[in-house]
Order: C-alpha cells, then sequence, then structure tokens
C-alpha cells in the first residue's frame, strides 16, 4: 500500500477490471459458449497482465484488451486443428430453422444465426454493432483493412437477415440487396 | 405479421432491409448486453487480485526495482 509502484499495478489492474465485462461479452459472443469464452477470458487476462509493458497508458485499453483475445480465440482454432472453424459455412448447411420459429424472433434464435456465421464475419459485426468500436478501430483490432473489415460487416448481416428470413425481398440475393443498401456504410 | 405475398414493388426493399437491419442490431446488442449484465464470475475478480498481489510482493522483494 506504499509507494508509487504499487498504485501503477493497481491502477492497470482497475482500469482492466472495468473492461471485463464488455470483454467477456465479446468472448462469449465470438465463441458462443460460456465456457470455452471463460477459457478465453482467463487465457486473455494472463496474458494482459504479462504483457502490460506493451500497453501504453492512457491508450484504449478496451481496444488492446480485445485484440489479445481474439488473437488468442483464432490461435486456439488453429492449434485445434480448424476442428470449430466454419469458415465457409458448412456449419450453416445444419442449420434448421422452421419458418414458424422465425416469426417470433428471439435471442436464443438470433444466437444461433449468430454462430452459424464465419468467425471472422461474427467478430466484425460484434465489434461494430455491439461491442461500439469504430470501423477503424474494430480494423486495427482484427489486424485489416477497413474496407475489409466493413465488407465482413456487410456480408454478416446479409448473412443474419437471410438466416432470420428478416427481409422480405429474396428475390435478391443477400449480396445484391446488400449492394444497394450497403452503399451508405453507415454503423449498424 | 408475414403477409401472404411478397410484393413485388421494388420500392419495398429499401424500407424492409432498413428494417431487418434495425432488427438485426437490436437483437445483437440485447444478446451482448444480457451477457455484460451477468456481471464478471468471482474466479476472474481472484485472479486479478491474486497477480496484483504476487507483483506487489515482486516489487517489495527487488526493493521495488522495476525492472527491464
Amino acid at each position: 500500500m506504499t509507494g508509487a509502484r504499487d498504485g501503477a499495478s493497481s491502477d492497470f489492474k482497475r482500469e482492466m477490471l472495468s473492461q471485463l465485462p464488455a470483454l467477456r461479452a465479446f468472448a462469449v459472443s465470438l465463441c458462443g459458449r460460456h465456457d470455452q469464452a471463460d477459457d478465453l477470458l482467463q487465457n486473455t487476462i494472463l496474458k494482459a497482465w504479462s504483457g502490460q509493458q506493451g500497453y501504453t497508458p492512457g491508450t484504449n485499453m478496451k481496444a488492446w484488451l480485445f485484440r489479445i483475445l481474439r488473437n488468442d480465440f483464432y490461435s486456439e482454432l488453429r492449434s485445434r486443428g480448424r476442428e470449430l472453424q466454419d469458415s465457409d459455412g458448412h456449419h450453416s448447411a445444419r442449420l434448421s430453422v422452421h419458418p414458424d420459429q422465425l416469426a417470433s424472433l428471439d435471442l436464443k434464435d438470433f444466437r444461433r444465426a449468430l454462430e452459424v456465421l464465419p468467425s471472422d464475419h461474427r467478430e466484425a459485426i460484434v465489434l461494430v454493432g455491439a461491442s461500439g468500436f469504430s470501423y477503424e478501430e474494430a480494423a486495427a483490432i482484427c489486424g485489416c483493412a477497413v474496407g475489409t473489415l466493413k465488407s465482413r460487416v456487410n456480408r454478416a448481416r446479409a448473412r443474419l437477415r437471410e438466416l432470420l428470413s428478416l427481409a422480405d425481398d429474396d428475390d435478391f440475393g443477400p449480396d445484391a440487396a446488400f449492394h444497394g443498401a450497403g452503399t451508405a456504410g453507415k454503423r449498424v | 405479421m408475414n403477409g401472404p405475398k411478397k410484393p413485388a414493388n421494388p420500392h419495398m426493399t429499401t424500407g424492409s432491409l432498413q428494417k431487418a437491419q434495425e432488427t438485426i442490431t437490436q437483437k445483437l446488442r440485447q444478446y451482448y448486453d444480457s451477457v455484460e449484465e451477468e456481471g464478471i464470475p468471482d474466479r476472474f475478480l481472484d485472479l486479478l487480485e491474486k497477480l496484483d498481489e504476487a507483483e506487489k510482493k515482486a516489487g517489495k522483494e527487488s526493493g521495488g526495482a522495476h525492472r527491464k
């Protein structure tokens, strides 16, 4: 309880603590499962703690933590031999949602639909649409170009609309529809 | 809610797309917020506490010097 040194580490702890609820929500959205998300969160806390020299006080700690978490998520995916990877909709073929369930879209339906998205699309829409990051911040977190990030968000939205049967203009494919609507490029 | 027929009118598209988008955004936030509101399991609070304690102790043992 004495000295400036203690103060510095407690500040770091406090700041990290205040970001944990959002970080955890991101982890759960990314994994779709609480147990896996909590393992990820634990690793992230440990990595962030041991790497705290790499964090510059006063900069965006939230973005820094989110970046550690998503990088960990992907290295975990890779080390599992892509067991959980779902990049091109092999999972989606298995999703069977009945049209009558869609009429009353509840959170569970939404969650299932979100899980069907490829993880890079899912993370993009979550970062921008729920975590409150700008496209630029989200792109920095994901280590991709802003244009790529935007396109992932648009594709995620289009796919969700399709999965949830949210629009009545199915005549247009989701891509075609979003070419028209996506021009605005506004935040979700 | 679901009309029996699809409107053939292309002017519907923009409006319904926008509505769909709003629904998606709203559901996404609702889902995310619901997790956020669960709070943080104790084990993470304990973990941070332990890390912080360990660091303070280490700092004291090395005379408070900050090693690079």
